[in-house]
């Protein structure tokens, strides 16, 4: 079933001397309990899509039909957690603002906190974790609010590359375990690979989908399993051949 | 246990302190043996230059005759007073101006303009408008202190990191909340050194104000002793709003200290 329809995507940017046109005819149909990737080079409009695509930031055309009853998840690159709160309170965050604060809520939360060993850090301060675990933090506080699709925009960028493995490891366990569905930006594109069912390439800026490639990889796992899969390489070049990086 | 390395390096630790804080007291220490001392033979002119102990009576003169902590005490009401309205209105502004972009873009040269005006000009206006009295102080030390607030605050708030108010703005937060959940507790070191910074600036203020109309505080001690040439007096004023200023200072560390505790 899809649960958003894109068509003919297009935004402008405006500055004082002129006009840059960082969007055009993006089209896509996201099917629920997918995970789509999106690839491109730097600077290309990827997080722009997904700022578009939760109302953070509007279109300049085209059209989104979103089913009304649809609940984003957006995690931002970094994690985002408040130093002065404790992390239980970090997670409520959103339930906060939207005066969704009950004991069913809050009971979920600790939860989650407890299913993906954060048990022992419920009172503790985010100083207090590693990178990993305030990145699995920041994903729990956006589930809290029980988003239908969840939009994460290079949610492991600010990691370390041992600690984004397994993160990324984590996070893909932790959406496929709540069964959501997800649109990750990234421009690492194993990471791209070995995480989705779907990755679209997107172009230089003016960004327009190169392809759209369909990730079938034999024994489909986890990320990190998913990276030994013979499939992979052909998938990379692929891709790489298409995002056509200039050094 | 620890290791004896440890307890050697737990002890230099602590020497250096020790080492640190007997310092500074000797400092002090010297430098008001001295000054007697060179006013007791004479090197210096103490009608000028005041003694310790001409201080120490004068102190207690004023205490005899029952002025000394109503001097004290009008300044620190005064100092506080105006503390307390400056920062407050200060943050109110500059949180309207966070706010409303437009009303900050349009306020900007004229903020600027305030800022680097020299206050005291103002000084004759404020009189003729709030009275030759303790209002007149305050205003002028508000004056002082909450321009510089306005500025340093908003400018804190709107450098508030914009990827936090994203987080929020995704979760379909209003301004309030973005306002009370982020940049109010995001910004509390801020706010506090603002408000070190504000102690100061009111005691200028308030004395200043004094030296232009009072009759009563410490900077209107300092400028009766000034005209009747008595320097004794003078030190004094100065001394006791040395104390004053401290006391302050470490007033505003320890409601620090206590506030990030609970935090």
């Amino acid at each position: 079933m899809d649960i958003l329809k894109v068509k003919d995507l297009r935004k402008i940017y405006h500055t004082k001397k002129n006009e840059i046109l960082a969007v055009e005819n993006f089209s896509f149909d996201f099917k629920e309990g997918e995970f789509i990737a999106i690839v491109g080079p730097s600077g290309c409009g990827k997080s722009t899509i997904l700022s578009i695509l939760c109302g953070l930031d509007t279109a300049s055309g085209g059209t989104i039909e979103i089913d009304p009853n649809l609940k984003f998840g957006y995690m931002l690159q970094g994690d985002n957690l408040f130093e002065w709160q404790t992390i239980f309170k970090n997670c409520l965050l959103g339930l906060e603002i939207n005066n969704e604060v009950t004991k069913e809520s809050k009971e979920y939360v600790r939860q989650l906190l407890k299913t993906y060993g954060l048990e022992e850090f419920i009172d503790a301060y985010p100083s207090n974790l590693s990178g990993g675990m305030r990145q699995r933090v920041s994903l729990i506080r956006t589930l809290a609010t029980k988003p239908d699709l969840l939009i994460l925009d290079e949610p492991f960028s600010a990691l370390d590359y041992q600690s984004r493995l397994a993160v990324s490891d984590d996070v893909y366990k932790i959406i496929k375990q709540e069964k959501k569905s997800a649109i990750m930006v990234t421009h690492d594109i194993s990471e791209a690979i070995s995480m989705a069912d779907k990755v679209i390439v997107l172009s230089q800026r003016p960004s327009i989908i190169k392809n759209i490639y369909e990730i079938k990889l034999t024994d489909k796992s986890t990320p990190i399993n998913n990276r030994k899969a013979k499939e992979f390489a052909k998938y990379y070049d692929l891709i790489w051949k298409d995002i056509d990086y200039h050094v | 246990m620890y290791s004896e390395e440890h307890k050697a390096f737990i002890r230099k630790i602590r020497l250096n302190k020790f080492l640190i804080r007997t310092t500074q007291i000797m400092i002090i220490v010297c430098l008001i043996i001295l000054w007697q001392l060179a006013a007791d033979k004479e090197w210096i002119n103490t009608f000028i230059s005041s003694s310790p102990k001409a201080i120490i009576d004068t102190v207690v003169n004023l205490y005899n005759d029952g002025s000394l902590f109503h001097h004290i005490w009008i300044t620190f009401y005064e100092v506080f007073g105006s503390f307390i309205l400056g920062t407050s209105i200060g943050i109110i502004i500059a949180t309207i101006l966070w706010r409303f972009k437009f009303l900050a873009r349009v306020l900007d040269p004229y903020l600027t303009v305030l800022n680097s005006l020299p206050k005291v000009s103002l000084g004759p206006i404020i009189i003729i408008i709030a009275g030759a009295g303790t209002g007149s102080i305050i205003v002028m030390a508000l004056f002082i202190s909450v321009i510089i607030t306005i500025m340093d605050v908003h400018q804190a708030f709107i450098n508030t990191d914009p990827n936090k108010v994203r987080l929020l703005q995704s979760f379909k937060a209003t301004k309030r909340q973005i306002f009370f959940k982020l940049i109010l507790p995001s910004n509390f070191k801020n706010i506090i050194n603002v408000c070190k910074i504000n102690t100061s600036l009111t005691f200028i203020g308030v004395i200043m104000g004094e030296f232009l109309v009072s009759k009563a505080g410490v900077g209107y001690l300092i400028m009766y002793g000034s005209q009747v040439f008595n320097l004794n007096l003078v030190v004094t004023g100065i001394i006791l709003l040395a104390i004053m200023a401290s006391f302050m200072y470490y007033l505003i560390l320890f409601i620090e200290k206590r506030l990030s505790k609970i935090r």
